[in-house]
C-alpha cells in the first residue's frame, strides 16, 4: 500500500469533523472520497497534508513511513505528496511563471524542475501563453490548471486534489480530468474528493463514501455508481 | 533659497533613518501579519553593534599598516562596520523571531503585540545593565567636509547618509521582486496558509524576514550614529514609533511604500518645525498623518485585505 489511514480523527475545537475513518490507496491508482458539504472530505486531504493536526490514536503510514512525523512542508518534500487545495488557493499577487518556481522552491534538481515545466506546459498550452500574467486574473479554468500544475512541480508521487471539477463548465472539466489521467499515467498516484460524485466515479477506479465524519461506504466506482442508495443521495436519483 | 535646500537634505536625513527602520516594520508585518514592536529597540541594538564594532575595527588598527590615507581607512572601517553590524543584528532579529514570537504563531494577536514590547523593554533594560547608564559617544567615521553644489553647501554626511539608505532600500525592493526567498516572502503576504504544500517552510521565511528587516534598522543605527554621534538605550523608542506610523502610511508588505512614507515623516517634520514653533512638531506632523490615513487608510500602497486568511 502507498498510503494507509488508520482511525483518523480531526476536530475544529469542541467539533469532530472526522470519527476515526480508515481507507487505503494502492501505487498508481486514482481513488475518490465522495460526500456532501462538510462531510470532511477537505479535512481528511489536509490532515494528510499536514495542515490540522490529527487527534491521537490516529495513523497515517506513507510508504511505511509514518506521516505524522512529518510537518507540512516535509510532506511535500521528503514524502513527495502535492496538494491541490480547496478553491485552489493560488497566489494571486504572482504570475503563472512565480506559481510554478515557488511549487519547486525546494528542490534543487534543476534537470528536473525543467523536465516538469515542459510537462506542465505540454498539458496546458495555455499556462504557457499566459505565463508573466498574474494569477488573479486567469479565468476559473485556468485557475484550475494552474493549481494543478503547481501540484505537478512540487511532487509526484501522490496528488491529493480537493474538488477539481469546482466552478468549471462541463467542457473545462473534462479536460481537467483527461489532464490528471494522463498524470496518473505518469506513474503519479490521485486521490481526490468530490461533490460531483458522477464525474468522481467515472474518473476514479475506487471510491469511498464520507457521511459525517464517518465513511460508510467503500468499493469499485462501477459498482459505487450502481448502487441504490448511492444513487438517490448522490447521483440525483 | 539655500535655506530651503539645507532644510531638503535634513529632511532627507530625518528620513533615512525613517524609512530604514519603517521597511523592517513593513515587511514583517506583511509577511506575518504582526506588529513586532520590539523593532525599534532592535534599531538601537543595531547602532550598539555598529559601535562596538567599528570602535574594535579602528583599535585592531589594521588598516594603519597598509599606511592609506587616513579618509580611505575611514571609508573602509564605515563599509565593514556596516556589513558586519548588519550580519550580526540579522542574527538578533532572527533570535527575536525564534525565541519571543514563533511559540506565539497560533496565539491572539495581542498576545504576540505584548511580547514585542517585552522583549524591547528587556533590549533596553539589558542594555542599561550590561552597558550601564552613561552614553555612548560614535566614533567618527566620516571626515566632516562641506560640498558646494550650486551655491548651497551641504556637509558630507548627510549626502552619503541619504544615498546608503535610498540604496539598501532599492536593493531590498529588487531582493524582494526578483530572488526565489524574495517571492516565498510575497506568497506567504498573499496566503501563508497554503505556502507550506508547496514545500516551504514558513519558519525559514519569519527568519529571514527577521533577518532583513533587522539587517536594514543595523544600516539605521550605524547611520544614525554617524549623524548624532550619541548613543543611549532608549533611543530607539521614539524613533521605532515613528517608524511604525511611516510603515502604516507605506502599506502593508510594501518596502517603497515604507521607504516614502518613512522620507515624507521626515519631511514633514522638518518643514513644520521650521514654519511653526518646534514644540508643536510632533503634533502636527502626526495630526497631518492621521488625515491621510482618514482617506487612505490602507496606506500608500497597500490594498484592502486580499489574503485569504480562512483555513
Amino acid at each position: 500500500m502507498l498510503l494507509t489511514v488508520e482511525n483518523l480523527s480531526v476536530s475544529y475545537g469542541n467539533i469532530k469533523a472526522l470519527h476515526g475513518i480508515s481507507f487505503e490507496v494502492d501505487q498508481g491508482e486514482i481513488v475518490c472520497i465522495i460526500g456532501a458539504n462538510g462531510a470532511g472530505k477537505s479535512t481528511t486531504l489536509r490532515a494528510i497534508s499536514r495542515m490540522i493536526p490529527a487527534e491521537t490514536g490516529s495513523r497515517i503510514l506513507f510508504q511505511g513511513e509514518d506521516l505524522l512525523e512529518y510537518p507540512a512542508d516535509k510532506v511535500v518534500t521528503d514524502l513527495g505528496i502535492s496538494h491541490v487545495p480547496e478553491g485552489r488557493r493560488l497566489f494571486e499577487n504572482l504570475t503563472i511563471n512565480e506559481n510554478l518556481k515557488l511549487a519547486a522552491f525546494a528542490r534543487s534538481d534543476e534537470d528536473g524542475i525543467a523536465a516538469d515545466r515542459e510537462r506542465v506546459f505540454s498539458i496546458f498550452p495555455r499556462l504557457k501563453e499566459r505565463i508573466n500574467q498574474k494569477a488573479g486574473t486567469l479565468s476559473g479554468g485556468e485557475q484550475q490548471m494552474l493549481a494543478v500544475g503547481r501540484a505537478m512541480m512540487s511532487a509526484r508521487k501522490l496528488m491529493l486534489l480537493d474538488e477539481p471539477s469546482m466552478g468549471l463548465a462541463p467542457l473545462l472539466m473534462m479536460d481537467v480530468f483527461s489532464a490528471l489521467k494522463d498524470i496518473n499515467d505518469e506513474g503519479t498516484t490521485i486521490l481526490l474528493v468530490e461533490q460531483n460524485a458522477r464525474m468522481a466515479l467515472q474518473f476514479a477506479q475506487r471510491g469511498y463514501v464520507l457521511e459525517t465524519g464517518l465513511l460508510v461506504l467503500e468499493g469499485p466506482s462501477q459498482e459505487l455508481l450502481e448502487d441504490p442508495e448511492v444513487k438517490k443521495a448522490y447521483l440525483g436519483g | 533659497m539655500e535655506f530651503f535646500f539645507q532644510q531638503l537634505i535634513n529632511a532627507l536625513q530625518l528620513g533615512s533613518f525613517y524609512a530604514l527602520i519603517a521597511i523592517g516594520y513593513s515587511m514583517v508585518y506583511g509577511v506575518l501579519l504582526l506588529f513586532n514592536f520590539a523593532h525599534g529597540d532592535v534599531f538601537m541594538v543595531g547602532a550598539y553593534i555598529g559601535f562596538f564594532v567599528s570602535s574594535a575595527l579602528l583599535g585592531l588598527n589594521i588598516f594603519g599598516a597598509l599606511a592609506l590615507p587616513l579618509s580611505v581607512t575611514l571609508s573602509l572601517v564605515l563599509v565593514l562596520t556596516l556589513i558586519i553590524s548588519m550580519a550580526l543584528n540579522s542574527i538578533v532579529g532572527m533570535l527575536v523571531e525564534r525565541i519571543g514570537y514563533r511559540p506565539l504563531r497560533d496565539a491572539p494577536r495581542a498576545s504576540a503585540a505584548i511580547t514585542g514590547l517585552m522583549i524591547g523593554i528587556i533590549l533596553e533594560t539589558g542594555n542599561l545593565a550590561i552597558l550601564g547608564p552613561q552614553r555612548r559617544s560614535f566614533p567618527e567615521l566620516i571626515q566632516s567636509a562641506t560640498i558646494n553644489i550650486a551655491g548651497v553647501s551641504f556637509t558630507n554626511k548627510k549626502i552619503l547618509i541619504v544615498f546608503i539608505s535610498i540604496l539598501l532600500t532599492l536593493a531590498l525592493h529588487q531582493f524582494v521582486r526578483h530572488t526565489k526567498w524574495g517571492m516565498a516572502m510575497r506568497a506567504m503576504a498573499y496566503d501563508y496558509v497554503v505556502v507550506p504544500l508547496m514545500g516551504i517552510s514558513t519558519n525559514k521565511i519569519a527568519l529571514m524576514t527577521f533577518a532583513l528587516g533587522s539587517a536594514l534598522a543595523a544600516a539605521a543605527g550605524i547611520l544614525y550614529g554617524v549623524a548624532y554621534p550619541v548613543l543611549d538605550p532608549n533611543m530607539g523608542i521614539l524613533f521605532g514609533w515613528k517608524a511604525f506610523v511611516a510603515a502604516i502610511l507605506g502599506g502593508r508588505g510594501s518596502i517603497l511604500g515604507a521607504g516614502l512614507a518613512g522620507f515624507l515623516l521626515g519631511f514633514i517634520e522638518i518643514f513644520v518645525a521650521t514654519i511653526f514653533p518646534s514644540t508643536m512638531r510632533n503634533l502636527i506632523a502626526f495630526g497631518i498623518i492621521l488625515i491621510i490615513l482618514t482617506f487612505r487608510p490602507h496606506g500608500f500602497f497597500g490594498e484592502p485585505f486580499s489574503a485569504q486568511l480562512r483555513l
